[in-house]
């Protein structure tokens, strides 16, 4: 270690105002911080601090994605193989996945990151950790045959239009990785709705090696298309696939042995997460609990309901399929472009789950509601906080009134 | 009670039902439930040696924010114990004492020759100029004793937490009777045989006090000053801040807009009993000299203003010694002063060396890490173990990212980062409706020491209380 940090401050002289390399700076106070904290002491107030930092945080969001990363990689391959019919082992289904998701990996943080660099160098302020857990969601809410270079294309959008033009870390309205979904979502809407959810599923239909029947749509693509039709048709031929046994069956769906974004299909693997950011006080266990109850809530109403097929699936069933958990456990609960106020967790928890349900049933046309959910919740998250925050000064106030009289 | 009762009365606490349910409690207990004790290695122990009398004193107007000082001597004047150094340009009576009889040795002027400190060489003889005892009289009569004798000076005003002003009737003062924050001070050393000049105090903010009287809170489960009277007792359950005055108002009876209110803290209330007693002047205090790197933790009975190497505060090397908490204290050094409202010295290892990721900093295990979040495994550990914090700030600065962080140490029905915003941006409707009449920079001292962000909350609450006051004129 200290070989390692008297060999950065011997280069560190070249980086800083008036070395060769000074432009360079940023990069190379990020890569100094990265592997030290830096000997800064208190100055005012407080002589002690906390032991933890954004990089911590960032960190253990990060730990907490690693079941669905994992997960997602084997189901990759464990779905292609599927999709052919073929045996296939553990190893063999993660190679693939392997083999699927380290470019989109290596895109997300490349070009992230890269803009990240661009924009701190022309603000002279440090690197913030934000976009280490953005660059980590976005692979995994992506689907598995999504171009390159459409990814690069969302996380570029998403990185300039939903956080440094607000002003970086911290400051964005809108949830960054979700940012980049909606923009591939709205942009390319005829490659997204097309046959990328599972590996080489395009190319093997064309070779006809496609087993029987085979389509490689979603959950949620199967429900969608049986809107506008008849019960008893739409019971027969997709309906059946939900029921025990089926593709979708409640047990598949949880565990995630289906087809969907990257890292987003098995509700296990979320549930992991979702466990570890409550347990470390990372996540809001208000935002994840309420989220939950909204989506339920949601489900149990249209249940009641029951105009059509897709309204009669359980609750419980609506909630572990599609994006819901992952959305719930990654996405909803970012504490920048959530509701900040304890009450107004609850509040935008609730609303989020209850919408995500919501809008991918009346609107076939966006199967992902979660992510027009969150994002829309995004919006009123500050909406939803001027209320709680109006409820204190009102309380204050009425305390005055006795005093005054 | 019966055991029934206590059993019941437990539960309530516990489950905090509605108030209405409880039963009738005489104690009068206030379960304060947010907050955090971080538990520092270096706890003094009870043993409380009597310091030798100090060579030199300072008196330091910068401990008392808001206060402009006028020089009442020179460089070279001789005092007595009880003779004025200076008073405040604003509120002209109020007269600052030294605590020595002796030689004015050194006005030590900092930046634009603003006066930092005033030193006084003790000649040992420690005679006293004498006020005479206090018999009696009217309020304004009382105010001008206190203020004339250099005891006035410790009362404190809220909003704002400034110097008080001695044309005022507040509403009520509050005395805390216990120090919550790390390594603080024993109550029952601080008040050890001074129980009659507390309650001389007391009787005299009695006097001093509008129509809400003199509150005075307890740690609960303390009987040491149970036997107060004249005021109103009420005791606190629960970690630091609890023992902060401003928590203690806050959930008795909060401060609203226009009111003013009154502090002064406990040994300062035995000076002011003593003072109206004797007639001289004291600056009496007992202070608590703990944190990892001290030698022999411990108390020690002293006179505010003293010369820390003097009272017996000896560190390991390349310590930083703070006069005042480790959440509030200023850096001090070996040979700075004990400040006018300290009543602890801690020393801790200060934090130069950067912390390799691994090894000790933002991915090690970090088994010897104390956070309130649970990012690192010690939140598993005891309750019991003690930890040895160096000064490092562990991150950089951020803009605020985490939410839900400060509310949680901050027992306040008041959102704490909101707050700050409206001061970040100056918006003073913003803050007087988000309640800064209710705090004071210390309050926020816990807030500060969780931020993710890193923060600086206090300075900026300092500032938004200056602003307003100036706004306010």
């Amino acid at each position: 270690m200290k070989a390692i940090h008297n060999l950065l401050e011997s280069v560190k002289p070249h980086f800083e105002e008036g070395g060769k390399l000074s432009s360079l700076w940023v990069v190379f106070d990020s890569l100094e911080t990265f592997a030290f904290t830096p000997g800064h002491v208190t100055h005012s107030g407080a002589h002690i601090r906390d032991g933890i930092d954004l990089k911590r945080t960032m960190f253990l969001v990060i730990v907490a994605m690693l079941p669905c990363l994992l997960f997602g990689m084997w189901n990759i391959g464990h779905q292609y193989h599927l999709s052919l019919g073929t045996p296939s082992s553990i190893i063999a289904n993660v190679m693939v996945g392997a083999w699927k998701v380290t470019p989109l990996i290596v895109v997300s943080y490349g070009v992230g990151l890269g803009i990240e660099f661009l924009f701190a160098g022309m603000r002279g302020h440090s690197i913030n950790e934000g976009y280490l857990v953005s660059g980590m969601l976005i692979p995994l809410i992506m689907p598995v045959d999504v171009p390159l270079w459409m990814v690069a294309l969302a996380v570029a959008f998403a990185v300039v239009v939903a956080k440094e033009v607000f002003g970086g870390t911290g400051m964005n309205i809108l949830n960054v990785a979700l940012t980049a979904r909606a923009f591939l979502f709205f942009a390319y809407p005829k490659q997204l709705s097309g046959e990328i959810w599972i590996h080489d599923v395009a190319t093997s239909k064309a070779g006809g090696l496609l087993v029987d029947g085979y389509t490689g749509a979603t959950a949620l693509g199967h429900l969608a298309g049986t809107v506008g039709m008849a019960a008893s048709e739409a019971s027969s031929t997709t309906m059946s696939l939900f029921e025990q046994g089926g593709m979708f069956s409640l047990g598949n769906c949880f565990l995630g042995l289906i087809p969907g974004s990257v890292g987003e299909t098995s509700a296990l693997a979320c549930l992991l997460g979702a466990a570890m950011l409550i347990w470390t006080g990372i996540g809001s266990w208000r935002i994840i609990g309420s989220f939950l109850a909204g989506g339920l809530v949601m489900g149990f109403l249209f249940n009641l309901i029951g105009a059509n097929a897709y309204m009669t699936i359980s609750p419980v069933h609506q909630v572990v399929m599609g994006g819901f958990m992952f959305g719930m456990v990654f996405m909803a609960t970012d504490p920048v472009s959530a509701a900040q106020t304890n009450r107004g967790k609850l509040w935008y928890g609730f609303f989020g789950g209850l919408f995500s349900i919501m809008i991918r049933v009346f609107n076939p046309a966006y199967p992902e509601g979660v992510m027009m959910a969150i994002l829309f919740m995004n919006v009123m998250a500050p909406l939803i906080d001027h209320y709680v925050i109006e409820a204190n000064i009102k309380r204050r106030e009425k305390r005055l009134t006795p005093v005054a009289a | 009670m019966d055991k029934s009762d206590s059993v019941l009365h437990e539960y309530f606490r516990r489950t905090r039902l509605p108030l209405a349910w409880k039963p009738l409690d005489m104690s009068n207990t206030l379960r304060i439930k947010k907050g955090v004790d971080i538990r520092l290695a270096g706890e003094p122990s009870l043993h409380c040696d009597n310091s030798p009398h100090p060579k030199v004193v300072a008196i330091q107007p910068t401990d008392f924010h808001g206060l402009t000082p006028k020089l009442v001597v020179k460089e070279g004047s001789s005092v007595q114990v009880g003779d004025a150094l200076f008073y405040d340009k604003t509120f002209t009576t109020v007269m600052f004492a030294s605590p020595v009889s002796g030689t004015v040795k050194e006005i030590v002027r900092g930046a634009k020759r603003r006066i930092l400190a005033v030193t006084v060489e003790s000649d040992g003889a420690n005679t006293a100029r004498d006020f005479g005892p206090w018999n009696g009289g009217d309020r304004e009569s009382l105010v001008a004793h206190l203020a004339a004798g250099g005891v006035f000076g410790a009362m404190r005003q809220r909003p704002f937490d400034v110097l008080a002003n001695p044309a005022d009737t507040p509403r009520a003062i509050y005395v805390s009777g216990f120090d919550s924050a790390p390594l603080a001070v024993d109550t029952a050393l601080a008040v050890d045989g001074k129980i009659e000049h507390l309650q001389r105090g007391i009787d005299a903010l009695g006097q001093l006090a509008g129509s809400g009287g003199v509150h005075v809170g307890l740690r609960q489960g303390d009987n040491t000053l149970a036997s107060l009277q004249g005021c109103t007792l009420t005791s606190f359950d629960g970690p630091h801040p609890s023992g902060n005055v401003s928590v203690q108002i806050h959930h008795t009876a909060p401060i609203n807009k226009g009111e003013v209110l009154w502090t002064i803290g406990l040994q300062d209330v035995i000076n002011l009993g003593s003072f109206l007693q004797t007639g001289r002047y004291s600056a009496d205090r007992v202070v608590a000299l703990g944190g990892s790197e001290m030698v022999n933790p411990r108390h020690v009975r002293t006179i505010a203003g003293s010369q820390l190497c003097d009272i017996g505060v000896a560190a390991k090397e390349g310590a930083r010694i703070i006069s005042g908490s480790v959440l509030t204290g200023i850096t001090a050094g070996k040979d700075g002063f004990l400040g006018a409202f300290s009543t602890q010295v801690v020393a801790l290892p200060e934090g130069h060396e950067p912390k390799f990721l691994l090894t000790d900093g933002w991915l090690s295990p970090g088994l010897d890490k104390f956070s309130v979040s649970r990012a690192y495994p010690t939140w598993l550990m005891p309750k019991k173990k003690q930890y040895t914090l160096d000064t490092n700030q562990n991150g950089e600065d951020r803009a605020f990212v985490v939410s839900g962080q400060y509310e949680a140490v901050f027992p306040f029905d008041i959102y704490p980062v909101h707050l700050i915003k409206s001061i970040m941006v100056n918006d003073i409707d913003a803050m007087e409706k988000l309640g800064i009449y209710e705090v004071a920079p210390e309050d926020f001292a816990l807030c500060e020491f969780v931020c993710t962000s890193k923060i600086p909350v206090q300075s900026i609450v300092r500032e938004g209380l200056d602003a307003l006051k100036l706004e306010l004129g």
